[in-house]
């Protein structure tokens, strides 16, 4: 990188930057002038003028990319992760912003623990984050929290889940559905029919049966969706799918969606590269809810993510203390980290398809979250929400790598395409030259 | 030989018919005034046990003793367990002790596996959750060896509550891999999903007990418990017992030669009659006897092949 000193316009209050010879979106090398937030100018060889000179050559640019499902563990479980070193993640894997779920302690049910998510978010400045909020009082799933007042605060909230649990009672869940049409919110279900997945420690199967580990059926999680979208259809309302994981749940998304429901839905990079072969070792690194599913499941989601029937990834990033791994598959908690892994795992699933990526990884997510301000490709006077990627690098996931502050990533040792060279959030860098800039 | 004994699928029949060898030379010792050998004098074997399991645990111990190796018996309830102590931090207490080999029984599936990672020295499922149990696949294969001269060829049927059981998983890997045709017995809400395919191709599953008993060498019942039914399993013990319990009139279907197995502890009257549990087809006393042999042979072949 070189230095200019600072031209004319001594008033510019924020360092500009000029990012030469990058392919945005994977078009041919242009050039990117970032100044006041927006992207300024695109063209070939643009002057300078006193920006700082990132150099492009080789790399992609893609809008930033935007997680409609991160777990950032603050307040409550601060040794795992916060707000702050969730960020410094995020940015490091491209995210200029993130959703971050409400299973916190407390649970973020009322305007004011979402705003402090809000506030903690704007004082790390590494991402925007987006508090979701959640559907029913402590995640109990007996009567609804105060989702306008959540709607209402700073925090704006239009995405509501009471993820790590679904919203099983179907009056309950109607009645989300229709309340949270006020605000244009939507409900973002997890869904798993509790009764069906009592002491479930893994996909039920043939591996489940070996191991000897209760199974999770595939059906646990269809029926909820199928039930769902019967929901939203007949209210007219908005409904997201979370962590979609069967080849069934595909083919229940696909026919709601021929029959014109309101219906978005996201799939994790984990069930797109891992199976539940994993679970052999007995290492609940590779324990998640839902679990890792079949070979065949994995590729039935990759089909429905490129065809569009799942609209984006998001990388439900669940950090975990070490001693809640460290432990008997029993007794561990699932979930598994994602934010600094998840665009190479899709360049590994998908290869280098730019524009594919951009919409299922920034502008679909942001525009399903209504944040306007980011999934937009970089073009003159876009806000400068973008990421810089270069294809050729590879790298091995070591855990200890991580920004996070756990350790559970489940691709430890695995070799994987694609590095995230810059991030820059509102023009301002959040990483530069693969490291965070704070 | 092997370094830990975690599952049946870690025997092959070579392995495998040498721990049964070993074992029928083993049982001698418990002929002998002196019961015992000296193999592993000066070698420490734990006995770690997250259950209460008398007869297993009891079954090691002496195991262990007729091969003069210094015994510890850990159990979880009084114990740093109790207070909160992970299963890593056990193991590495166990390490700095110097265990040779660790016992371990636990209803947590795979915690063996897990264990064997934190460990330098053996590991030994003693059965874990609902995953397996491999020396008593090997002390019923013992057994039939004993009653019925082979295992190769045998048609043995395992009845009851697969799904829970880890004396059925291994067993089924153990008898496929000795060459027997195993035919699993339930009501299907007990039979595990794709159990062939997970365990050992040629597995077969039936649902109707009496249409297998009339070609079956060996038929082993296995323990269902009662509070199954409160899960919706199947609906009244009663039921259960008439649909899948084994007794005097069921017995009368099997050929002459055919032997009747229970791992223990036996329900009476429920999966199994009091009638058939007493009568001579029943191995249900040998097995136990069988059982301290195989777990000799087993301590010996295992902490025997590190020096």
């Amino acid at each position: 990188m070189t230095e200019y000193t600072a031209g004319g316009d001594p008033g510019a209050a924020k360092p500009a930057y000029l990012i030469r010879g990058v392919r945005v979106v994977g078009a041919a090398p242009t050039d990117l002038l970032l100044a006041g937030g927006v992207v300024a100018e695109v063209g070939r060889d643009l002057a300078a003028r006193g920006a700082r000179v990132v150099d492009g050559d080789g790399l992609v640019a893609l809008p930033g990319l935007v997680d409609l499902h991160t777990h950032l563990r603050e307040p409550g479980r601060e040794d795992a992760e916060t707000v702050e070193s969730g960020s410094r993640a995020a940015a490091l894997g491209g995210y200029t912003a993130v959703c971050a779920m409400a299973n916190t302690s407390p649970v973020a049910d009322t305007a004011g623990v979402v705003e402090q998510v809000w506030r903690l978010g704007r004082e790390a400045g590494l991402v925007d984050v987006q508090p979701i909020g959640a559907v029913t009082v402590g995640l109990a799933g007996e009567r609804l929290a105060e989702l306008g007042a959540m709607a209402d605060s700073a925090a704006r909230v239009r995405i509501f889940s009471d993820d790590g649990h679904c919203v099983a009672d179907p009056k309950l869940m109607r009645r989300a559905l229709e309340y949270v049409k006020a605000f244009d919110g939507v409900i973002a279900q997890h869904a798993e029919e509790p009764r069906l997945t009592e002491g479930a420690q893994m996909h039920e199967g043939e591996v489940s049966t070996r191991l000897g580990l209760t199974g999770w059926p595939a059906v646990a999680e269809e029926a909820i969706i199928a039930r769902d979208v019967l929901l939203a259809e007949h209210v007219g309302s908005r409904l997201h799918v979370c962590h979609l994981s069967t080849a069934g749940s595909v083919e229940v998304l696909r026919h709601a969606k021929k029959r014109g429901v309101r219906v978005t839905a996201e799939v994790t990079p984990h069930h797109l590269l891992l199976t539940d072969e994993r679970a052999a070792s007995y290492d609940p690194v590779f324990k998640v809810n839902p679990p890792l599913r079949t070979s065949a499941d994995v590729s039935a989601l990759r089909e429905a993510l490129v065809e569009g029937i799942i609209d984006i990834v998001a990388t439900d990033h669940a950090p975990h203390a070490l001693e809640d791994k460290e432990c008997e598959w029993a007794y561990a908690r699932p979930g598994m980290l994602g934010l600094e892994t998840a665009l190479s795992v899709l360049l590994d699933v998908l290869g280098e398809r730019w524009d594919l990526i951009a919409e299922r990884m920034s502008r679909t997510p942001a525009r399903i979250a209504g944040l306007v301000e980011h999934g937009r490709n970089p073009a003159p006077g876009v806000p400068a929400n973008l990421t810089l990627v270069d294809p050729a690098a590879r790298r091995t996931v070591d855990p200890s790598e991580q920004a996070s502050r756990s350790r559970n990533t489940p691709y430890a040792g695995l070799t994987l395409p694609g590095r995230i060279v810059a991030t820059f959030l509102r023009g301002e860098p959040t990483v530069l030259d693969g490291k965070a800039v704070k | 030989m092997l370094k830990h004994l975690l599952s049946g699928a870690d025997l092959d029949a070579a392995t495998a018919t040498l721990i049964l060898d070993t074992a029928a030379e083993m049982a001698t010792v418990a002929g002998r005034e002196v019961k015992k050998l000296p193999a592993l004098r000066g070698r420490t074997v734990v006995n770690l046990f997250y259950e209460d399991s008398t007869r297993t645990r009891i079954s090691f111990e002496a195991a262990a003793k007729r091969l003069s190796a210094d015994v510890i018996n850990f159990s979880a309830k009084g114990s740093s367990v109790s207070k909160g102590e992970s299963l890593k931090d056990t193991a590495l207490t166990l390490q700095a002790m110097g265990a040779d080999a660790v016992v371990i029984r636990h209803p947590a599936s795979g915690a063996p596996h897990r264990l064997a990672n934190w460990v330098e020295g053996s590991v030994l499922n003693a059965g874990d959750g609902t995953h397996e149990h491999p020396t008593q696949a090997l002390l019923d294969a013992y057994t039939m060896r004993a009653r019925l001269g082979r295992i190769a060829g045998l048609s043995v049927a395992v009845v009851g509550d697969v799904l829970h059981s880890r004396v059925a998983r291994s067993n089924v890997l153990l008898l496929a891999t000795l060459g027997a045709k195993v035919t699993l017995v339930g009501p299907p809400t007990l039979i595990p999903v794709d159990i062939g395919a997970a365990l050992a191709p040629g597995t077969e599953v039936s649902y109707d007990l009496d249409a297998v008993l009339p070609t079956s060498d060996v038929v082993m019942m296995l323990r269902v418990q009662r509070e199954r039914m409160a899960d919706s399993y199947f609906p009244s013990a009663r039921e259960y017992a008439r649909r899948y319990g084994l007794d005097g009139p069921r017995m009368a279907r099997l050929p002459d030669h055919a032997i009747v197995m229970h791992p223990g502890p036996m329900n009476r009257g429920m999966e199994i009659a009091p009638e058939v549990a007493d009568s001579p087809r029943s191995t249900i006393v040998e097995q136990v006897a069988n059982g301290v042999s195989v777990r000799m042979a087993v301590l010996y072949l295992l902490l025997g092949g590190m020096h």
